[in-house]
């Protein structure tokens, strides 16, 4: 999988109470959680996610609660790739778990400027920042998660497994 | 190599004799729990994966406690979404508004979770459970809706931070400040992947009470878990509550562990952590400075009884600042009771506080006391994010409820000591 985008950057910790506050958790619908993705942090979000497909943050990103409407607001607004130094546990998992795409790589957070142009090859675990030239390299999925993505996501992956015992 | 008391307990639940960290290994739950908030979206999820029934309808726990009672109509559809879900699947442990409190108050109290379990649940804080010995932990909805439909869960078997606590804390101080000081120490993602594990002498003088708030807020140093040992205190609170069997861990003595942090009790001062997060620990006494305009005791940290004991001790005989709204929410009816029973309501009313009813309210911004744009609160929550009770530019200071009580009579972050000379 290859995604080629500029990028929107933003710092440590970025939390999922300002990807998505919980006064708007009433819904569960993604389209209207997109709308307020990230607006308590960076209200053109929005906006420049129109060309910008790929957030790079810094350390312990998606920190806080648990709440699966936080990568589900992000995947709604068109992102497709989240490159950050660290994760939050629970937010991998999510994140994982319905399909947005997320790498960690320290030295592509570190170095990816706001508005860089990036390609990112998945599959080999490349980094390119055509901006500035500079190419990282990113930690591979472990082989379990490839195995749930290979299945399209957790929900597909279970849904062979009950349709194999009704079988 | 030797286990941790995680590490045992989720070999166990995986049917194997040993694990080490790393690690991948599909584990038997114990429990799958969700909320007003997230169970909504595993129903659908679980709905979309073809899966009919419940693996099995005691052991799953569905709580209506974020939005609950219903602030609008939108909450009021996803309650009764998951009301109709426990209908119809028979779900044991629901509980419905008059008979529930906030999840990770409620579970403890009422034995639903004991040591040695593998909990999972689709909140952050359900690690709260470790403060009973056992392996519980945060997940999203689709990992809840996987859990509801197959009983398991896979794990990347954790490291370790091995948390020894020395001493004995000084009047005042409590469990709130030994984790915040913790967090203080080692930042939001210093446990980030690992187990939180305590031990030590000290151990023996927290109480349950302490220890669930402790436990409670491990994520808030990004831990996968938090766990204390099983040992008498512990005991003593499970005897009337856990009818089941359980068994406890207790960690190899040749245990492997990514690094040791040790916390001298003694040493430890009342602790709050400023905006906007929890490892932006200060001394309370030195933050005197700070106005506020609201106080909230309560939520699934600091909502249990001694909790309302330690508020209402400092409340006593005082009056809530003028311009202070102070929010006392009792974290279960059962504390309703105990409150009632022991005389606490009359004093937060006869402070000029307002009880209210079990519910998270105003811990994540919900309803019940939301910040306006430029408020700040003290708070005996667990996260101070931007905009978490309010606006976004409101201002959350966390701190125990001691500090918080104290607070509100002086409308700035006080000390017990200044109150009751
Ligand atoms: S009280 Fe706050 S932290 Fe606890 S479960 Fe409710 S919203 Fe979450």
């Amino acid at each position: 999988m290859k995604v080629t985008s500029k990028v929107i950057k933003y710092g440590d910790h970025v939390d999922t109470d300002v990807i998505i506050p919980a006064r708007y958790l009433n819904t569960a619908d993604p389209a209207e959680l997109a709308t307020h993705c990230m607006e308590d942090l960076d209200t053109d979000f929005k906006a420049k996610a129109e060309t910008a497909k790929i957030v790079v943050a810094g350390r312990n990103f998606g920190c806080g609660s648990s709440r699966e409407h936080a990568p589900i607001a992000i995947k709604a607004s068109g992102i497709r790739l989240v490159i950050a130094d660290s994760f939050a546990r629970i937010f991998y998992r999510n994140s994982i778990d319905i399909g947005l795409p997320i790498v960690e790589c320290p030295a592509a957070a570190a170095a990816i400027r706001d508005g860089d142009e990036v390609e990112a090859d998945l599959d080999k675990g490349i980094i390119l920042d055509r901006t500035t030239g500079q190419q990282f390299e990113a930690t591979p999925f472990p082989a379990f998660i490839e195995e749930i993505i290979a299945c399209g996501g957790i929900e597909e992956f279970v849904r062979a497994k009950i349709s194999g015992k009704k079988a | 190599m030797g286990m941790t008391m995680t590490q045992k307990i989720l070999a166990r639940a995986a049917g194997v004799d040993s694990c080490k960290a790393g690690d991948l290994l599909m584990c038997r739950l114990n429990l799958v729990l969700g909320n007003d908030i997230t169970a909504p979206v595993a129903i659908n999820e679980f709905e979309r994966m073809g899966a009919t029934i419940v693996f099995d309808p005691a052991r799953i726990a569905l709580i209506p406690d974020h939005f609950v009672p219903n602030k609008d109509i939108k909450s009021a559809t996803m309650a009764k979404q998951m009301r109709d879900f426990a209908r119809a699947q028979k779900i044991v442990h629901y509980y419905e508004v008059g008979r529930v409190g906030i999840e990770h108050a409620l579970l403890p109290e009422k034995g639903i979770v004991a040591p040695g379990e593998v909990i999972i649940g689709a909140d952050s804080h359900t690690c709260t459970y470790g403060a009973v010995g056992a392996f519980s932990t945060g997940v999203g909805s689709t990992d809840m809706a996987v859990g509801m439909a197959t009983g398991e869960c896979w794990f990347k078997v954790p490291e370790a931070i091995r948390v020894v606590l020395k001493g004995k804390m000084k009047p005042y101080v409590s469990g709130k400040d030994v984790i915040l000081h913790l967090i203080g120490q080692i930042g939001v993602d210093g446990a980030l992947y690992q187990s939180l594990e305590f031990c030590g002498e000290g151990v023996a003088s927290i109480s349950m009470d302490g220890r669930l708030t402790i436990a409670n807020m491990a994520i808030e140093a990004g831990a996968k878990n938090g766990i204390f040992p099983v040992d008498d205190v512990c005991r003593a609170y499970l005897k009337d509550r856990v009818t089941r069997p359980w068994e406890a861990f207790e960690p190899d003595a040749d245990a492997v562990y990514a690094r040791e942090v040790e916390i001298d009790l003694d040493q430890l001062e009342l602790t709050v952590a400023l905006p906007h997060l929890p490892e932006n620990t200060r001394l309370a006494r030195e933050c005197t400075d700070m106005t506020i305009d609201q106080a909230v005791i309560g939520s699934c940290t600091n909502g249990r009884i001694e909790d309302m004991r330690m508020a209402a001790r400092i409340l006593k005989g005082h009056k809530v600042a003028e311009n202070v709204r102070c929010i006392v929410i009792p974290g279960t009816q059962q504390v309703v009771k105990d409150c009632l029973a022991e005389g606490l309501v009359d004093i937060f009313i006869d402070a000029g506080a307002i009880f209210t009813m079990p519910t998270c309210g105003p811990c994540l911004g919900g309803f019940c006391g939301v910040l306006a744009e430029g408020e700040r609160a003290v708070s005996t929550t667990n996260r101070n994010f931007v905009g978490r009770m309010g606006h976004k530019k409101s201002e959350i200071i966390l701190a125990s409820p001691a500090v918080a009580a104290a607070s509100a009579i002086m409308g700035r972050i006080a000390t017990p000591e200044e109150v009751m000379a």
